[in-house]
């Protein structure tokens, strides 16, 4: 067995940048508590209107005692709704989105906002809108052959009160 | 003079036989025929997709036409190239006759036939459902169906490869198996593994389901198993890149292979971390626990370890080619080296492209950055550059080294090789740079067209235009391949061995560990179930809500 002793420096190397790598993200992960998406909470995607949370009724922006904010959307071809969103900027926000047929995604560019919304499973996230402004809600799985259509407004603006 | 030619006509058909060599280039030119019909799919894609000719617009040609680039190229292209390869390698490196050469007939020909009847509702429109399934989307079952037996297909290649190794190690016991089949054995290994994924998807979800046999399926079961074949298949692609670098380019350009140990390191580290790793995709999904997430993360970050193992040894195997062709100084070998050789071309242009593609391949495996680019251009591009990009170049260089040893002539064109590569080197930039930037600038990948009442809009357009340049110079670049090696079925006969690269330090006898699989099968059998037994357990142990077929 012969490895080269450069060769062997280069290992070296790597594995420290890999572990650097690995070590910003752990970083960022426990200290700043950045993390994907998570959960197992099965949900029946045909009764969506019949029954529970994701109901009509039920959809929307929500304010919860303690001042955050609560999101409740459906994601069904093609559109999000409700389709015209409200939400105060700098305030956390707990957005929870089923799907009622097929699988969606969803991302609002230049936010921190993305999920896959897949059939049978409620996807939350919890974010912070950080800038004012008009931003767009757009699928970004593919849905069927009208899946560019999908999109929706999202309106971030200033807390009121402030 | 007369018995001469007679005698190396012998020769040459003697060698022909004994190196399969019909079964190699009944691979690749099944390769390369599906290759050019992906090509001029994927020019009509991004000029559809731009939106400047209104004429083309049509959301039911377009998805119909993305499933089927997809499925050619990521499946077909790469499943028989990968065969042909294989096979022609494995002769000639172990200087034997391939055992069972029916049974290798059989799965090209049922990789084939798979393959034509998948054909069939992608192009009627009946399976726009793209090459990831995306169930509860349904195609027609002739594709779920075509699809499984192009894989099947692929595994007798994979039994062809193990079968070989054994024999070689019985007839030549304790000596280290030769590493370009010590590679290409790794990576029919690894796809056995990998492919337990999608077959699982497929025979007990797809297909039973798209008969109406099932009612529903669970999505996040579907999503996951794929996820166990997804990054892994690309390293099935890869391998034979790699092992190129490694065994055929040192020896191409006049030099010797830095280390034969690291690349058997390299294929074993693929080889265990491949499967086990395919969260990565998964991030943004919301049926998994992050805690599984994470984990996912550390196995992805692990398998970059080997492509920069590989890409040092390689560089430094340039190296010694360049300082024996008389390069001085810190960098006077780069220019030393034959880049008149379309190995070489191929070579460096390959590593440019690594480098650049695998950066972008970091923010991806990144357990938070990922969210800025998860489903947006960004992540098409970046596979685009190292799957069409380091890969399919060296696929190229591949086959411009094989076809003129298999056939015994000359290369019809050394030249137009080198502008080939080039050409596609550049068309590739052309394309994927664009591609990063209107993912970063947010917009969502597979979409046939931008109605979105963003102002981001206007600021893709121009991206769009480029894209569309970098496409025809890739359909220009592949055409300039495909003429040059059917050229090369006449040009004058040569006959030119296929010879492997020699270490610098010969490695007659390696340890146990870098010269079998049996102990590392172990090790993946341990870390799949480790990093996928619960997250699938999981939808078996909880109830959960299937999904009915949806069209598209």
């Amino acid at each position: 067995m012969h490895i080269d002793e450069t060769e062997k420096r280069w290992v070296w190397i790597t594995i420290i940048m890999t572990a650097i790598m690995v070590g910003v993200l752990t970083a960022y992960a426990v200290g700043s508590n950045v993390h994907p998406p998570s959960g197992f909470e099965p949900i029946d995607s045909t009764r969506l209107h019949v029954e529970g949370e994701f109901m009509e009724e039920n959809l929307g922006v929500k304010t919860n005692p303690d001042g955050s904010i609560t999101l409740t959307m459906v994601a069904a071809r093609y559109g999000f709704y409700p389709s015209s969103i409200e939400v105060p900027v700098n305030t956390p926000v707990k957005i929870r989105i089923a799907s009622a047929d097929v699988l969606h995604g969803v991302h609002v560019p230049f936010t921190n906002y993305t999920t896959m919304v897949v059939p049978g499973y409620v996807a939350e996230v919890n974010t912070e809108f950080q800038k004012t402004g008009d931003f767009s809600l757009l699928c970004n799985e593919y849905c069927g052959l009208g899946h560019d259509h999908m999109w929706s407004r999202l309106k971030v603006v200033e807390k009121s009160g402030s | 003079m007369a018995t001469t030619t007679a005698s190396m006509q012998e020769n040459l058909s003697e060698s022909k036989g004994q190196h399969s060599v019909s079964l190699g280039l009944a691979n690749f030119w099944v390769a390369m025929i599906f290759l050019v019909v992906a090509l001029i799919l994927g020019v009509y894609q991004v000029a559809e997709r731009s939106g400047f000719f209104p004429a083309l617009e049509s959301p039911t040609l377009y998805f119909a036409s993305v499933s089927t680039h997809g499925v050619l190229m990521g499946f077909v292209l790469t499943t028989f190239m990968i065969m042909g390869f294989g096979y022609y390698a494995a002769t000639t490196s172990l200087k034997m006759s391939l055992p069972g050469k029916g049974f290798a007939w059989f799965g090209f020909w049922l990789a084939l036939v798979g393959v034509l009847i998948a054909a069939v509702p992608l192009l009627t429109g009946n399976a726009s459902v793209l090459y990831t399934f995306y169930p509860p989307l349904v195609a027609h079952p002739a594709f779920y169906i075509g699809a499984t037996l192009l894989v099947v297909g692929s595994w007798v290649w994979c039994i062809e490869m193990i079968w070989m190794m054994m024999i070689w190690k019985k007839q030549h016991p304790g000596e280290a198996v030769p590493l370009v089949h010590f590679g290409n054995t790794a990576n029919a290994v690894m796809w056995l593994w990998t492919t337990i994924g999608v077959a699982s998807e497929m025979l007990f979800q797809l297909i039973p389901w798209s008969l109406g046999l099932l009612e529903t399926v669970d999505v996040g079961l579907a999503r996951t198993l794929f996820s166990w074949t997804l990054h892994a298949i690309v390293y099935f692609w890869l391998f034979p890149a790699y092992i190129a670098l490694y065994t055929i380019m040192p020896k191409a350009i006049g030099g010797k292979l830095f280390s034969d140990e690291m690349g058997r390191i390299a294929f074993v580290m693929l080889l265990v971390f491949s499967v086990p790793i395919g969260f990565h995709h998964l991030y943004m999904d919301p049926f998994h626990q992050a805690g599984w997430k994470f984990v996912h993360m550390f196995g992805t970050f692990m398998v970059a370890l080997p492509t920069l193992f590989t890409g040092f040894t390689v560089i430094a195997s340039m190296e010694i080619a360049g300082r024996l062709r008389g390069g001085k100084g810190l960098l006077g070998w780069i220019g030393a080296l034959p880049w008149k050789e379309p190995m070489m071309a191929a070579s460096g242009l390959a590593m440019i492209m690594l480098a650049f593609g695998g950066f972008g391949g970091m923010v991806n495996a990144s357990y938070s950055l990922n969210t800025m680019v998860h489903n947006t251009q960004w992540v098409t591009g970046h596979f685009h550059l190292i799957f069409g990009g380091t890969v399919v170049v060296m696929y190229c260089a591949i086959l411009y080294h094989m076809f003129p040893r298999m056939l015994g002539r000359q290369l019809y064109s050394k030249s137009m090789a080198v502008k080939q590569l080039w050409l596609w080197t550049i068309g590739m930039f052309v394309l994927t740079i664009p591609w990063h930037v209107i993912g970063v600038l947010g917009q969502p990948r597979r979409i046939s067209s931008t109605p979105y009442d963003t102002p981001l809009v206007q600021q893709w357009d121009v991206h769009e235009g480029a894209m569309i340049v970098g496409g025809a110079l890739l359909l220009l670049s592949g055409l300039m391949l495909v003429w040059n090696l059917l050229k090369t079925h006449s040009a004058p006969q040569e006959a030119s061995a296929m010879e492997y690269a020699e270490p610098i330090h010969a490695a007659p006898r390696v340890p146990h560990l870098l010269n079998s699989f049996a102990f590392w099968n172990v090790v993946i059998l341990i870390y799949i179930v480790a990093s996928y037994g619960y997250p699938i357990a999981q939808f078996f142990l909880n109830p959960t809500f299937g999904a009915t077929p949806w069209g598209v």
